[in-house]
């Protein structure tokens, strides 16, 4: 499996993002420059997290119209995999590629602390190597992670298994509405998250929590 | 507004420039003739003791710069320090504490910016943070305000720019009220035969200018930052800078990519005195004369004087000297990231700095005497009196032991930092394998197997108003003595001396003894200085802070797999204390925390006992022989056990019936060059009698196991009592409920 990592100014968990890619595939993944119009073809395109343009304008709004964005839109319409973490997730949404916003944490604070995750739907080709039901541990580091969309969109994402991953035994950090710490679209190939798995994979991280997600979206599940 | 370059130099200008009558004779002799406004200003930035160091220079002199691994000290952006393979770490700590008191948020900002851009300068990728953060008493009106600034000022730029924040200080005391203290430390990382200098080469060479344009922020900020504070204060508010995390980013990735191109030849960043002071320092240091042309400078406000582009402290800003033949390589870097790149002048031969600017020559001056002739001071100095000693038997024992330890954990010192440190990103980088909230901040080294680096950051102020010297030297032994019980080799520091107004001779003594005191414990702990930063005149309306000369270092781990942490005990292990029984309750925060009085002497740092100690605890740890540590400071045996019983959620037993001395000194004695360490009960006999063949002093004081800390015959408490205590107190704090 290929996979494609998208830089743009201000990302600054995209270094991490790669080692993990790296460390789980072993293949280095292909950087993309968001001025680029053409993508390389690869199985999974990764926003990383960071603070694009310094998300001095709503957190991934700058971002989310860089000329990158536009070949993302068409390879997720063709189906192609694409996963946005943290601040890839806010571009995500802003680019309209999945439903919902996010909002200001509830604390109006920054927050980084582990927290633990339900795996809400593990049919997924982001979830496979999990369990349905599982509850990992995931580091989470973010300002605005409050996720939030109306009650008949929730309605929704909820009934169609779009929820993918929600805060678990009481650890929601930032008030988003039914623990919602990660969502996909309908057709189920574009995920995004709040939460970094890729800062939890190793015996360094403390634990391998987060490698599940990877080795799915990069179809490498250990047998 | 502008201010005319002729505008007359009168006594008031000359004040308002904190420029001493007897210093602006020494400008007119230097250069024969009065100064423009423009150079009265630069004369004002170079010159002031901020950039100058001219009360503190004579003595930190007399600090060891040099050792084995010590690839640069003193003198650059940064120090840098070999870790083997051909890597280095590159760090410095730096104050930014008249701004952030002033404007809590972009002050703490725009000193972490400050410190990130030191060490990137100088070719390294940043991989730690931490912050030393000293404030007023809790009760005092400004002070959860300033918290709350302060920390969210050191998260907003250190998260957008991407590093982590391992580790650091918070304290309280009211001799903070009026000057908060914040020191800002970064460490990165650089290959040897890749480092980056300040120092100009070539003649007739472009000097670049790169990075966010000029603005008229932060003018005059160097000056204000060496000046006492009054109730004027609040007019002051304009001279601080205002920090943009997302072009720092940009910047160090711009200059690292530079970098490769081998295009620079020198660089410096735009620190205090801006343009100034970078331009002066790269000049001076390579005997060479700078020409700018401040038409070219890149500037985001209309109608800027030559005075105000040459003051201004605008953030994320570099000057660098270039091989002309890559110029447009290098320019196409700085365009990709959407970052100024402006030719603004010129390397000349004639040791001269000129200044032009719309075709008149706003300044001329000689360029080696405005670096290296500044004015130095001998300020008289007065030696500080000693305590009398304060036995242990005149000390009142607690009416309930576990009433003090509960009081003590929770207390505003001693409790969890829980609430600071969650708003910074620990973690970023993937590389963070200790966190805040152990001794030291743990990194690993990337790309390598088993290296990492361990920081810590310390002082206790305390112990250095009531003995300079005796404090001076446990700043440098504590801090070696965190990193040391990771199980790293404490490998060199850098110093942030926080003090009063220096012109008082008895400020100036606890100057002077602190800085005899960390220099006799870097000598005794083969620990150098290898950079550093002094900020003087934390006064306000005559009242000086606690002398706070922060130390903070970094250690060298071989094999990370083996680290020691605070919270990492099994049960049925054995705990044993190495160093001598508790003693000591001068100063202690029992004293201060329970009691209410601040009293006796500060303790003393045997430094053979300390190194001997240390040397021993470290080697048992490389060993693969313990399963945790933690070194004995503030609050004792007591709260060193009550840390690690929290951070393993495993309780103890202890038993202190074969130590003699009073309980309360034997718990809550802060006697020096101690650590407990806990060690699998078969191999307890071996470590032991190891300790007894090395003279290192050590006693059994009881197993790992339970849930609850019981000090037989004294107390028992049990750990969800001691979480609830340790992590209440700073959440209700900030919000203004009483704990």
């Amino acid at each position: 499996m290929r996979s494609a990592v998208v830089q743009l100014p201000g990302l600054n968990r995209d270094r991490d993002m790669i080692a993990a890619l790296t460390k789980i595939s072993g293949t280095a993944p292909v950087t993309v420059w968001q001025t680029e119009t053409e993508l390389p073809d690869v199985d999974l395109i990764v926003i990383p997290g960071g603070f694009s343009y310094g998300d001095y304008l709503r957190c991934g709004a700058i971002a989310a119209r860089m000329p990158i964005m536009q070949a993302i839109k068409a390879r997720a319409e063709a189906g192609v995999k694409v996963l946005g973490v943290c601040n890839g997730f806010q571009i995500l949404l802003e680019a309209g590629l999945l439903p919902g916003a996010l909002m200001r944490n509830a604390s109006l604070k920054f927050v980084c602390r582990e927290v633990k995750l339900e795996v809400v739907n593990a049919e997924t080709d982001f979830t496979r190597a999990y369990a349905q039901g599982q509850i990992i541990r995931c580091p989470v580091a973010h300002h605005d992670g409050n996720y939030f969309t109306d009650a008949e969109t929730l309605a929704a994402i909820e009934g169609n298994g779009q929820v993918v991953f929600r805060y678990a035994e009481g650890t929601n950090p930032n008030g988003s509405i039914n623990d919602i710490a990660g969502v996909m679209n309908a057709k189920g190939n574009v995920l995004g998250l709040m939460p970094h798995p890729e800062n939890l994979i190793e015996a360094a991280h403390g634990g391998g929590d987060g490698r599940g997600l990877f080795a799915s979206a990069l179809n490498v599940i250990a047998a | 507004m502008t201010i005319s370059n002729t505008r007359p130099i009168t006594p008031e200008l000359i004040a308002a420039h904190g420029l001493k009558p007897d210093e602006y004779e020494r400008i007119l002799s230097l250069i024969g003739r009065e100064p423009t406004f423009t150079e009265l200003g630069i004369f004002s930035a170079m010159w002031n003791e901020h950039c100058s160091y001219k009360s503190s220079k004579k003595w930190l002199r007399t600090l060891p710069t040099t050792g084995a691994r010590v690839i640069q000290g003193p003198g650059e952006n940064a120090g840098v320090v070999d870790i083997d393979d051909g890597d280095c770490v590159v760090f410095k700590m730096e104050s930014h504490n008249h701004p952030s008191y002033i404007e809590p948020y972009q002050g703490a900002a725009t000193g972490v910016g400050g410190i990130l851009r030191d060490v990137f300068t100088m070719g390294a990728r940043p991989i730690a943070a931490m912050n030393a953060l000293r404030f007023g008493e809790p009760d005092h009106p400004k002070t959860r305000h300033l918290v709350s600034g302060v920390v969210s000022g050191v998260g907003g730029y250190g998260n957008a720019f991407g590093v982590p924040t391992v580790g650091g200080e918070v304290e309280f005391d009211a001799r903070y009220n009026g000057n908060i203290l914040v020191n800002a430390f970064a460490a990165g990382l650089a290959k040897s035969d890749a480092i980056f200098y300040s120092k100009a080469e070539g003649v007739g060479l472009p000097v670049v200018y790169l990075g966010a344009k000029t603005g008229r922020d932060g003018v005059g900020g160097a000056t204000m930052a060496s000046a006492e504070f009054d109730e004027s204060i609040d007019e002051k508010r304009p001279t601080v800078q205002v920090g943009d995390p997302f072009t720092e980013k940009c910047l160090l990735e711009a200059c690292l990519e530079l970098m490769q191109t081998g295009a620079v030849i020198a660089i410096q960043d735009m620190g205090a005195a801006g343009l100034t002071c970078s331009a002066v320092e790269m000049g001076a240091k390579g005997d060479l004369g700078i020409e700018l042309t401040l038409d070219h400078v890149p500037v985001r406000e209309e109608r800027m004087t030559a005075y105000e582009m040459m003051l201004s402290e605008s953030q994320e800003r570099m000057l660098m000297v270039l091989k002309p033949e890559k110029e447009e390589e290098a320019k196409a870097i700085f365009v990709k990231w959407g970052l100024d790149f402006a030719i603004v002048g010129k390397t000349t031969d004639d040791l001269r700095f000129r200044v032009l600017h719309e075709g008149e020559e706003v300044a001329n001056l000689p360029i080696k005497e405005l670096g290296d002739e500044a004015p130095e001071y001998d300020r008289p100095w007065r030696e500080p009196s000693r305590p009398a000693p304060l036995p242990a038997s005149l000390v009142a024992e607690p009416e309930d032991y576990g009433l003090a330890l509960l009081q003590l954990v929770g207390s505003p010192n001693q409790s969890s930092r829980r609430w600071v440190y969650e708003q910074y990103d620990t973690l970023i980088q993937g590389n963070s394998l200790q966190l805040p909230g152990g001794d030291a901040g743990v990194v690993r080294v990337e790309g390598h197997p088993t290296k990492a680096l361990a920081f810590s950051s310390d002082v206790t102020p305390r112990y250095v108003e009531a003995d300079p010297f005796e404090g001076g030297k446990q700043a440098v032994a504590e801090c070696w003595r965190n990193i040391t019980a990771t199980g790293a080799e404490p490998l060199a520091a850098t110093d942030n001396l926080n003090f009063g107004n220096p012109e008082r001779p008895e400020i100036m003594g606890q100057l002077v003894k602190a800085i005899e005191g960390i220099g006799e414990a870097c000598r005794a702990l083969s620990f150098p200085i290898v950079s550093g930063n002094v900020s003087l005149y934390n006064e306000t309306n005559g009242e000086g802070i606690l002398p706070t000369p922060t130390i903070a270092g970094v250690g060298l781990l071989p094999d990370w797999s083996r680290m020691a942490r605070i919270g990492s005990a099994h049960d049925g292990d054995h705990l044993v204390l190495i160093g001598g029984d508790g003693t000591h309750l001068g100063q202690s925060v029992y004293l201060r925390d329970v009691l209410g009085i601040a009293d006796g002497p500060a303790p003393e740092v045997d430094l053979h006992a300390e190194r001997r100690n240390g040397d021993f605890v470290r080697a048992a740890i490389n060993n693969g022989q313990i399963t945790a540590c933690h070194d004995i400071s503030s609050g004792g045996l007591a709260v060193t056990l009550a840390e690690m019983v929290m951070a393993s959620g495993k309780g103890a037993q202890i038993d202190l019936s074969a130590a003699g001395g009073p309980a309360h000194a034997l718990l809550f004695g802060e006697d020096q060059a101690r650590y407990v360490i806990t060690v699998p009960a078969d191999l307890a006999n071996f470590i032991c009698a190891n300790a007894e063949g090395m003279g290192v002093p050590f006693r059994r004081i009881g197993k790992v196991g339970g849930d609850a800390l019981t000090v037989t015959g004294l107390f028992s408490v049990t750990i969800p009592d001691l979480r609830d205590a340790h992590e209440s107190w700073f959440p209700a704090f900030m919000d203004g409920k009483p704990a």
